[in-house]
């Protein structure tokens, strides 16, 4: 099968790889660029655990083919933190014990990341519902609502 | 002299009997001596966890049994 | 809140237990770095596909493999004979026999073949050209179809243990338990009010985020290098090294990251195909499964029947209990309804009581583990009748349990009498919160029910080296799978009296320390805790021997304490552990030390919790709008991964009490095997779920120590199910409580007529 190449901007870098026609974006990041942050907990768009900000929007990456990436921008947990200085999100989630095993985190922080950049004053409620994409089986959610609650009230001050 | 209480599951093996007097001075002579007296009973008791006046102990094969101990054989629970 | 238990208090004041620092691992998970089994790429390495059965129950007639072989990529082809056959009495053999179908299949997704390619897609387009002909038998699904007369029996050899007479012929029942004290019938009539109802549930998926995972290696001389996420890497060696006819010597297992367990990665699926793969293709093998695959193929807990009779006195006292339990096993025996039998009647003292227990083995994945197993379908049942019972007599549902709770020295339903137990005090901590006298709206209800699990001990190994600038290194045999690292940390700090941020907390291979019993049973915290205390007791000894050569003194003369050596006599400066870690090639060489143990006396766990739901009555939709649960910890060593448990719990309590459950249509085929269509709890689905921490410290335990991990999942059930009714006067007895049931259950009037609603 004939692989297509791909430029695309990706955490900030303009990034070219090789896909198959109809290899998922998840799988492009994971095999072909080694980004492993972004997990696979069901590949058909229920868990959340390949949340990626596809173009300014919370995507799935196991849903996208990865030729579709070519030309966006793209934003994974890798490009969260800047440097070594972490993103309040991932600050306030350390604090707040806001993780248990883990493989949902990533795209929890992005799913938060892409709520708070829409809303950067999020209700409870809201808050509950722009992280209603991600499955979490160990916490309960409740240290994740209020750590990205926390996260959004420091973003906020600091604005 | 220590008193053993026995298990529904394993007074099939004792008619009917729930409670014994054993002299022994490990839970494996214990055994041993439950084994002659009801045979067949010893593989049922064998892998069990043994309560030695309350408290379980696990693997207690080579575990001193205390002169007049209350015993209980538990079987091992596992969880997730 | 902490409630702590004033003896506790009065100990000697903690410094680190207790605290909430950032766990070890914390940046490396959010930041994307940490590895996943999947995660992990070696040089030259393989893609495998699993080729699983399409029948709930069929002989395998022929194995072609042939096509398979010779296709591109192709580089490895396996099957049952690849493997030894082992002897019914091998520990291994219904393990190995799962893991890949020898003879029959016994259920949709058995493993009947595996592939290992360069490509994922030339290692599929090679397993699906394997030509497999099944003779298709007739399935069995649920207990009640399994222990039906004249049922297909799954197994040839499986006779029922524990029956009088002795069973004979094969049947589907593995075994019975059977557990009895009292008179029950003298008991049932000195009853006012005798109810007795039967219950139903389904199996439910343990849920994890991350499907089963693993790389192997193996090298031509029969070693393997493997990497996977599991509860217990030491079990998947014993495990894989016993199907594969190896040595446990012979594979070393790494530690992954696990992306949640639950009790489902306490055993292996994959691990025995890929070292097999590898070591053929002599090249690194990864299997992942796919979610379908994970629904298909890996443990559910089991659906349940479940009869209940219960009999109370007019002042509330419990006088006698009966109590006919069958579990589903799954394709293979398991010790699900003896778990069961023994949880079922546990928070009360039940003078008189008959329980008798069932493990039905039936066409469906093998059950395996899943949190507190076999604990809540039991607790659904006798829980819902108490409230029926408190119902009828007019009396509060937590006076009522608090009445019959059982305390330390009541005897539990094995025998044995319970040590220092927290029931009672759960049970208070509920009735004394504000929750409990809230007040509700129409169509809302509140509901209450109490939980029981063992907690197990088990064995544990950890190590404690300390580096040359005086810091700590403290590794253990145990997977986090919850947190651990950081209790661990904890322990650590408290013993050698340094800040937790000096000590690295890791999981060391199945080399690279001693053997340790899976993360299960609750028993992570305290017995690998406990190895932890034990190793820096050893070290802190030796580190006072080091103090006192220093000082030309005898190591009686030192003492340790805030992280430094003292002298008693007052006669030198106290030496802090940087400076004994600095000298100590002069005083006789590294510092390390380890202890490995097999902790006994796992202190029991109980949990109380109360729900507040609206019921809408014109859809059956239920909405969880308040829960608090309160649960005894004996001690919290961090509070934030205690409540993280409890509050965990309860969020897979809910979920299984009102939307998970597996579907199969009338072939035995899974309908539901996506997380789309098995429905698991989002955050839009749940309120906050408060905590209460109970501490009555377990007395055999260094720190008072009990697991916290499982009894929270135990009451949601029947604190659900008795909101429902309080809510809208109809008692649910079968699961999920979906909209569905729910109205139909309001249609149908079952029920009293006593709820709140406003119509």
């Amino acid at each position: 099968m004939s692989r297509i190449q791909v430029t695309c901007t990706i955490n900030g870098d303009e990034t070219e790889f090789l896909c198959d026609p109809d290899q998922s974006l998840l799988d492009a990041l994971r095999d072909e660029l080694l980004l492993t942050g972004a997990k696979e907990g069901c590949g058909t768009g229920d868990c959340g655990a390949c949340s990626i900000i596809f173009d300014g929007k919370l995507n799935c990456s196991c849903l996208i083919f990865a030729p579709e990436a070519e030309g966006r921008t793209i934003t994974t947990v890798e490009g969260l933190a800047i440097g070594s200085e972490l993103h309040p999100l991932q600050q306030c989630f350390l604090e707040g014990a806001a993780l248990q095993c883990g493989v949902c985190t990533p795209g929890f922080l992005i799913a938060a990341k892409a709520l708070l950049d829409e809303n950067p004053d999020p209700t409870e409620t809201e808050v509950r519902y722009g992280l209603a994409g991600n499955l979490c089986r160990c916490t309960g959610y409740d240290k994740i609502v209020s750590s990205v609650l926390e996260a959004a009230s420091q973003l906020r001050e600091s604005a | 002299m220590a008193h053993v209480f026995l298990g529904t599951e394993h007074r099939r093996f004792t008619d009917g009997v729930a409670e014994v007097d054993v002299e022994a001075a490990t839970v494996k002579e214990l055994i041993a001596k439950l084994e002659v007296r009801f045979p067949g009973i010893g593989r049922e008791l064998e892998g069990n966890a043994v309560a030695i006046n309350g408290e379980v102990i696990a693997y207690a094969t080579y575990e001193r049994v205390p002169e007049g101990a209350e015993i209980y054989f538990v079987p091992a629970a596992s969880g997730g | 809140m902490t409630i702590t238990e004033d003896a506790a208090k009065a100990e000697k004041a903690l410094k680190y237990i207790g605290t909430r620092p950032v766990r070890p691992d914390g940046v490396d998970k959010v930041t994307g770095k940490a590895r996943f089994a999947a995660d992990l790429r070696l040089p030259g390495m393989l893609a495998g596909f699993v080729l699983r059965s399409p029948h709930a129950h069929a002989r395998i007639v022929s194995v072609d493999t042939s096509a398979a072989t010779g296709m591109p990529g192709v580089k490895a082809v396996i099957t049952a004979a690849d493997f030894p056959e082992l002897d019914p009495g091998d520990p291994n053999h219904r393990n190995s026999n799962n893991l890949m179908a020898r003879d029959k299949v016994l259920y949709e997704g058995h493993v009947v073949a595996a592939v290992a390619a360069s490509t994922g897609r030339e290692a599929k387009a090679a397993a699906e050209a394997i030509a497999i002909e099944y003779e298709v038998l007739p399935h069995v699904l649920t207990v009640d179809e399994a222990m039906a007369e004249g049922a297909p029996v799954l197994h040839a050899d499986l006779i029922t243990q524990n029956v009088e007479p002795e069973a004979t012929e094969a049947s589907n029942v593995s075994k019975r338990t059977l557990l009895e004290r009292g008179d029950l019938e003298a008991g049932f009539a000195e009853a006012d009010v005798v109810i007795e109802r039967d219950f139903y549930t389904k199996p439910v998926h343990q849920g994890y985020i991350e499907p089963h995972a693993v790389v192997a290696d193996s090298s031509p001389d029969e070693k393997s290098v493997v990497w996977c996420s599991s509860q217990g890497h030491f079990r998947v060696r014993s495990q894989t090294a016993g199907m594969l006819g190896w040595e446990p010597s012979q594979i070393k297992v790494l530690p992954a990251e696990i992306g949640g367990g639950f009790g489902g990665k306490t055993t292996i699926y994959l691990e025995p195909l890929a070292v097999k793969l590898s070591h053929m293709a002599n090249r690194p093998v990864k299997l992942v499964m796919g979610r379908d695959e994970v629904f298909r193929a890996t443990g559910p807990t089991p659906g349940t029947h479940i009869r209940v009779k219960l009999g109370a006195r007019k002042d509330g006292t419990l006088v006698a209990g009966k109590a006919w339990l069958a579990y589903e096993n799954g394709a293979f025996p398991g010790p699900w309804g003896m778990l069961g039998s023994w949880t079922i009647f546990a928070p009360y003292k039940i003078p008189n009581f008959l329980i008798e227990g069932y493990d039905v083995c039936v066409n469906k994945p093998v059950n395996i583990a899943y949190r507190a197993p076999s604990a809540p379908m039991a607790a659904f049942a006798t829980e819902t009748i108490l409230d029926e019972i408190a119902v009828e007599l007019g009396i509060d549902p937590l006076d009522l349990r608090l009445q019959n709770a059982a305390e330390e020295g009541d005897l539990t339903v094995q025998g044995p009498p319970y040590p220092r137990i927290g029931c009672k005090e759960t049970l208070e901590a509920i009735r004394n919160h504000p929750h409990y006298s809230a007040p509700l709206g129409p169509n809302q209800g509140r509901g209450v029910a109490t939980g029981y699990w063992f907690n197990i001990g088990e064995a544990s190994s950890a190590t404690v080296h300390i580096t040359e600038n005086g810091d700590a290194i403290v590794n253990t045999g145990s997977p986090d799978i919850g947190g651990s690292r950081a209790s661990m940390a904890l322990f650590a700090a408290e013993e050698l009296g340094i800040h937790p941020d000096r000590i690295q907390s890791g999981v060391a291979d199945t080399e690279s320390v001693g053997f340790t019993d899976t993360s299960e049973g609750s028993r992570t915290t305290y017995a690998t805790g406990w190895a932890v205390v034990e190793a820096c007791r050893g070290l802190v000894t030796e580190l006072r021997g080091r103090a006192a050569k220093m000082w030309g003194v005898e190591a009686d003369e030192v003492e340790w304490a805030d992280g430094e050596a003292r002298h008693t006599k007052g006669d030198h400066e106290p030496l802090p552990l940087a400076q004994i870690a600095a000298e100590a090639k002069q005083t006789g060489g590294p510092l390390s030390s380890s202890a490995s143990l097999n902790a006994q006396g796992a202190g029991p766990a109980f949990c109380t919790q109360v729900c507040d739901l609206e019921v809408d009555p014109e859809t059956g939709l239920v909405t969880i709008l308040r829960f608090t649960t309160a649960q005894d910890a004996g001690r919290a060593i961090h509070p934030s991964y205690v409540e993280g448990q409890m509050q965990g719990g309860v969020a897979q309590g809910i979920g299984w009490a009102l939307n998970e459950e597996y579907i199969h249509d009338s072939k035995g085929v899974m309908e539901n095997a996506s997380f789309l269509d098995y429905r698991m709890p989002v955050a839009s689905d749940l309120p906050m779920i408060d905590t209460v921490i109970v501490e009555v410290p377990n007395p055999i335990h260094p720190y008072g120590v009990r697991g916290v991990g499982e009894v929270g999942i135990v009451p949601p059930i029947p604190a659900i199910a008795n909101a429902i009714h309080q809510a809208v006067g109809c008692r649910l007895n079968e699961l999920p409580m979906s909209p569905p049931r729910v109205l139909a259950a309001i249609t149908n009037g079952n029920g009293n007529g006593s709820g709140n609603g406003s119509g």
